[in-house]
């Protein structure tokens, strides 16, 4: 009962705060994007342009570090089981987060916001870089960390049984983690060009500040366009390396429960829940999932039932097979989802092109709603690769059941996550009515802030920030 | 010296780091309707603390993360010990966090008061309850063989533990007055020392009941470590200087009275760092709660090239937005 209510407050807690991370990863990337295009060019446009995004992207913040505090404490608190079997080698990572990357994004993200003619161009300039590659590393640390609960290297086991790091370099090119910060990383820049895509398209629908926000949107589609393209295949080589490392999470993906040579690739099924093992199949395409599990023309996977069978053989009696329904559809959701915004960009790229980016407004239209499908798609990732890792909370090492603090009771737990979701709740709607406030008000207030920048009298007093 | 007390000094430093430059944030955020009173002013003090408020409170995560990486079981056990009283931290850190960005970004008053006292509250809140949790690991909480806690929230409601988050509640308010009166010009300024001038007395007699206490529950002897007497003058310094122009020294003299008052906790536990009240066999210690000593020598060195970098650039920082906040000229138009 305590395993489960901590294993929902740690699901809730944690995807509530990856809807904010990609945001502030990939607006970042971009807002220094602008204010480059600005230092270059001194095109005012750039200028306002950098200001409207930043200020989103600070919206975004507020909640993002809050809500990432709670992640660092639970650990300790919820899990501490875990914590202190594990903490001599997933804790590293987790202080070199704090030590290299967080003081740096957040100290920068103060200058940056209150440097604005107070610092010289090129050093303002300088400091939304800094922010950008902070959350840039701040993420790949978490990574490594996650990567290590996903495929353990760099340790021994002391006498007692406890993992002891012997390797730090180990943890740095585990496979799971150069993939899997790749695939955040191009996630989280999708996330914000889908953001800057969607707020300038409904301007241009509207046809105001059409010559500001045509250059949002066409630096949002001339990033997202590569990204979207290699997104696709890092997923599908992040598949392959997760069924070398982790079978029963690939294998599971595709509700396969016996081994197949060639193996096709279910489309859409019906059914497929807890022990269901045989799912109506709408449509199956013959060798595809061997190409994209194996990356060759007819390899082998292996089934969940064979795979059930071998960890019992080698870890003792238990169930090892994660909730396919959860991997299957999380799978799916990815990659039809993220199919359809390579349409769309590749779109959005042509109309770019033909120079009619203004008048499609079928594309704009379209182009506003695909804001929700980035979110869709991270949540769906996070589902696939932590549900995916179940019965283990490290896989092959400490089973998740055996991981919670035993000294907190559920009441102490049930607490907590009516407290937090209400907290989440409240934090929820200040940020999604301030995005949409500040999304729809137009340029006229970005530009008052711009000018209350310049000093207007003889001693120069700088404009309140907040 | 071993790797466990090197690592044992680092944490301590990163608490008292913490508490120094967040520690005139919250001041700062418990003080800002008081001394702030109108719009304008309120906003003021808010930018005084603005650019540099989400640095300093890294100071926390890193506090709370090197725990994790240097000594597992501490920190395993310090976070599920203090589990309610940890959730009320996070949900004042929510509060106050958003408030500095979301508060000037509604309209009306209400959401800019409501802000406020979010502001307000979660400042006050944190540094008692983490004085608490603080004070609860020199004092003790029942901890068994397994080092687990076996207690209740009540348990973590001991007189010596809050006795030290009111120690540091008052520290706060005073460095906060301090840093205000360092920060603004005019009526703000004259209101932040007036309000340091009120503190102060309060600051000093809690401060020397809560040292004395310490001694008591470190027990042992009578005679105060040089810390406990150093922190006791720098609060009194804190306040006779508050009463002249000296606003730097003033500012310096709560900081190190802070400084001093974390830095006392740390010294007493020493090499303990969490006491179990039901029996001394199974208190946590720098020994038996570490990583193993390669973990440790990497996140040395970590530690060497990182945290030196991170002192330059928190400083420049510093630097850049050195100058007093003042509101600006009113706009033409009046609004």
């Amino acid at each position: 009962m305590t395993n489960d209510l901590a294993r929902w407050q740690f699901a809730a807690t944690s995807i509530y705060h990856f809807l904010f991370v990609p945001v502030t990863i990939g607006l970042a990337f971009l807002v220094a994007i602008l204010q480059t295009a600005w230092y270059r060019t001194d095109n005012p446009d750039y200028k306002r342009m950098t200001r409207f995004f930043g200020t989103l992207l600070l919206i975004n913040v507020a909640v993002g570090v809050v809500t990432g505090l709670v992640q660092e404490f639970e650990f300790g608190m919820n899990w501490s089981t875990y914590s202190r079997y594990v903490g001599g080698v997933f804790g590293a990572p987790l202080a070199m987060e704090g030590l290299a990357a967080f003081f740096l994004e957040s100290t920068f993200l103060g200058l940056w916001l209150f440097g604005w003619n107070r610092l010289p161009k090129r050093v303002h300039l300088a400091t939304i870089w800094a922010v950008a590659i902070g959350s840039m590393l701040s993420a790949m640390f978490i990574l490594v960390a996650n990567s290590w609960m996903q495929h353990p290297v760099g340790y021994k086991l002391n006498s007692a049984g406890q993992p002891v790091l012997n390797n730090v370099w180990a943890l740095f090119v585990n496979p799971t983690f150069l993939w899997g910060y790749a695939h955040v990383i191009l996630a989280s820049l999708i996330t914000g060009c889908l953001v800057m895509l969607a707020v300038s398209a409904w301007y241009l629908r509207k046809a105001q500040h059409v010559e500001a926000f045509g250059r949002t949107a066409r630096v949002a589609l001339i990033v997202l366009i590569p990204t979207i393209v290699i997104q696709l295949s890092v997923g599908n080589q992040l598949g392959v390396i997760e069924n070398k490392y982790q079978p029963m999470k690939i294998a599971a993906a595709e509700a396969q429960w016996n081994s197949c040579k060639p193996c096709s690739f279910s489309m859409f099924q019906i059914g497929g829940g807890a022990n269901d093992q045989t799912p109506t199949e709408i449509i199956a395409i013959p060798h595809l999932l061997s190409v994209l599990a194996t990356g060759t023309w007819s390899g082998p996977v292996t089934g969940l039932n064979q795979l059930q069978a071998q960890y019992q053989t080698k870890y003792g009696p238990g169930n090892y097979v994660p909730d396919v329904f959860i991997q299957y559809w999380s799978m799916r959701v990815m990659a039809y989802l993220g199919s359809l915004i390579l349409l769309l960009a590749l779109w959005g790229g042509w109309l770019l092109y033909r120079g009619k980016l203004h008048s499609s407004r079928l594309f704009l239209g379209l182009s506003v709603w695909a804001v929700f499908t980035p979110f869709l798609m991270n949540t769906a990732g996070w589902l696939l690769t932590e549900s995916g890792r179940q019965p283990w909370i490290v896989q092959g090492l400490q089973k998740t059941v055996n991981a919670n603090s035993p000294s907190v009771s559920a009441t102490e737990i049930w607490i907590s996550l009516v407290v937090l979701a209400l907290a989440y709740i409240v934090l929820g709607a200040a940020d999604l009515m301030l995005m949409l406030r500040y999304s729809r008000r137009g340029l006229a207030a970005a530009d008052s802030e711009a000018e209350a920048d310049q000093p207007t009298s003889q001693t120069p007093v700088h404009a309140l920030t907040y | 010296m071993q790797l466990h007390t090197i690592w044992f000094i680092i944490i301590a430093v990163f608490w008292v780091g913490f508490f120094v430059l967040e520690g005139f944030d919250f001041g700062v955020g418990m003080l800002h309707m008081l001394i702030g009173r109108d719009e304008t002013g309120r906003r003021v003090t808010i930018n005084t603390i603005g650019p540099w408020w989400d640095g300093n409170e890294v100071w926390l995560i890193v506090a709370g993360a090197a725990m994790f990486a240097a000594f597992p079981g501490w920190y395993a056990t310090m976070f599920s010990a203090l589990y309610l009283a940890l959730l009320l931290v996070l949900v004042a850190l929510f509060g106050r966090g958003v408030s500095f960005e979301y508060r000037g970004k509604g309209d009306t008053s209400r959401w800019r008061n409501g802000w406020s006292w979010a502001l307000t509250i979660g400042s006050a809140l944190i540094p008692l309850l983490i004085g608490v949790g603080l004070g609860d690991l020199l004092y003790g909480l029942p901890i068994n063989q397994h080092h687990d806690f076996t207690g209740n929230f009540f348990d973590l409601l001991t007189g010596y533990g809050l006795m030290t988050g009111v120690a540091l509640l008052t520290l706060c308010l005073l460095h906060g007055a301090t840093f205000l009166a360092l920060r603004t010009t005019d009526e703000i300024r004259d209101r932040a020392r007036a309000a340091a001038r009120r503190i102060g007395p309060v600051a000093i007699v809690v401060n020397i009941a809560w040292a004395i206490w310490t001694l008591v529950v470190v027990g042992g002897g009578t005679v105060p470590e040089p810390t406990q007497i150093f922190g006791v003058i720098a609060v009194i310094f804190a306040w006779l200087l508050s009463s002249t122009d000296h606003d730097g020294w003033a500012f310096a003299s709560s900081g190190f009275a802070i400084a001093a008052a974390i830095g006392q906790i740390f010294i007493a536990l020493y090499p303990n760092v969490m006491i179990s009240s039901t029996n001394t066999a199974y208190d946590l210690t720098v020994n038996n709660t570490a990583s193993g000593h390669y973990a440790l020598i990497v996140m040395t060195v970590v530690a060497v090239i990182f945290f030196p970098l991170v002192l330059l650039y928190q400083g420049w920082s510093f630097h850049v937005f050195r100058a007093r906040v003042k509101a600006p000229p009113a706009p033409a138009d009046g609004s």
